[in-house]
């Protein structure tokens, strides 16, 4: 590979999941806290394909569209939870959502 | 000569093209972090998947880019705009809201977190990362990630379409109307 090395594309992954940990943490808002974990998937999903561009490895490749699967499953069922909680007027701040009854 | 040339002017260019998908990247993670409009973070979002899809180019990965520009600014942030939308708008600013420790532990345990990973990452590799070589050109094709895919890792594929085939039922009886009568 003519260009940066591998080094370079983990650094950014782990910067990128920072960030998206940092979101998740700081904000109330439940659609901002599904964006951030997009991020951190998308994160993983770069230091996989990098690696397995550094190992000449076929399955890395495999396991990033696997959590795209998984990415896109847990967006379904999150924002289908904003939706009824929505429904029923409840508040979308994760703070007052601390208990699980309906 | 004329071939040395040309391969520098390739790696300058590949160079370049890689800075600013890594800042772009970086800087839009950063805007779906602090915009406090959601709207906009699912907006800058699209952009941190298009720069993302970049760098799996420059490392060769075709096809993954592809699904990833198709699964998730075609799907995904779709799907998150549709609900923004419904919702109606809920601005909150990222520093506001809940006590100053929260805030402070939620930023001190991030660092530790990105911390925890450099120093895993760079105590297992430790220079290991550094050499790098040419792949073929088949790899990252459509037609190599068909086979391994569909030969050597079928059972992954099988249990992903069953667990997508769960989500979507999840989401269907979470947002389906008769669950409010019962409640």
């Amino acid at each position: 590979m003519s260009g940066p090395n591998v080094a370079w594309y983990v650094a950014i992954a782990a910067v990128l999941f920072g960030i998206g940990a940092l979101g998740v943490l700081i904000r109330r808002n439940t659609i901002v806290v599904l964006l951030s974990l997009e991020l951190m998937l998308n994160a993983g999903n770069l230091a996989l394909i990098a690696l397995a561009r550094h190992w000449h490895n076929g399955a890395g490749q495999i396991f990033a569209l696997t959590v795209m699967a998984i990415a896109a499953s847990e967006v379904c069922v999150g924002l289908g939870l904003v939706v009824a909680l929505n429904r029923r007027q409840l508040s979308l701040d994760v703070d007052s959502l601390s208990e699980l009854r309906g | 000569m004329s071939l040395v040339v040309a391969t520098s002017a390739g790696n300058v260019l590949v160079w370049i093209v890689w800075v600013v998908a890594a800042f772009s990247c970086l800087a839009s993670g950063v805007a779906v972090v602090t915009f406090s409009n959601p709207f906009y973070s699912a907006l800058a979002l699209i952009g941190n998947l298009g720069s993302l899809a970049v760098m799996y180019l420059l490392l060769s990965a075709e096809f993954v880019a592809a699904a990833q520009v198709l699964v998730y600014a075609g799907a995904v942030v779709v799907m998150f705009l549709f609900v923004i939308a419904y919702v109606g708008p809920r601005r909150e600013t990222p520093w506001s809201g809940g006590p100053a420790w929260q805030t402070v532990g939620a930023v001190f345990a991030a660092g530790a977190l990105l911390v925890e990973i450099v120093v895993a990452v760079g105590m297992q590799a430790s220079g290991g990362l550094s050499h790098s070589d040419k792949v073929g050109p088949a790899f990252g094709t459509p037609a190599w990630i068909g086979r391994i895919f569909l030969v050597d890792h079928l059972f992954a594929f099988e249990i992903t379409s069953v667990v997508l085939l769960i989500a979507a039922m999840g989401g269907v009886i979470l947002g389906s109307h008769t669950r409010r009568a019962t409640s």
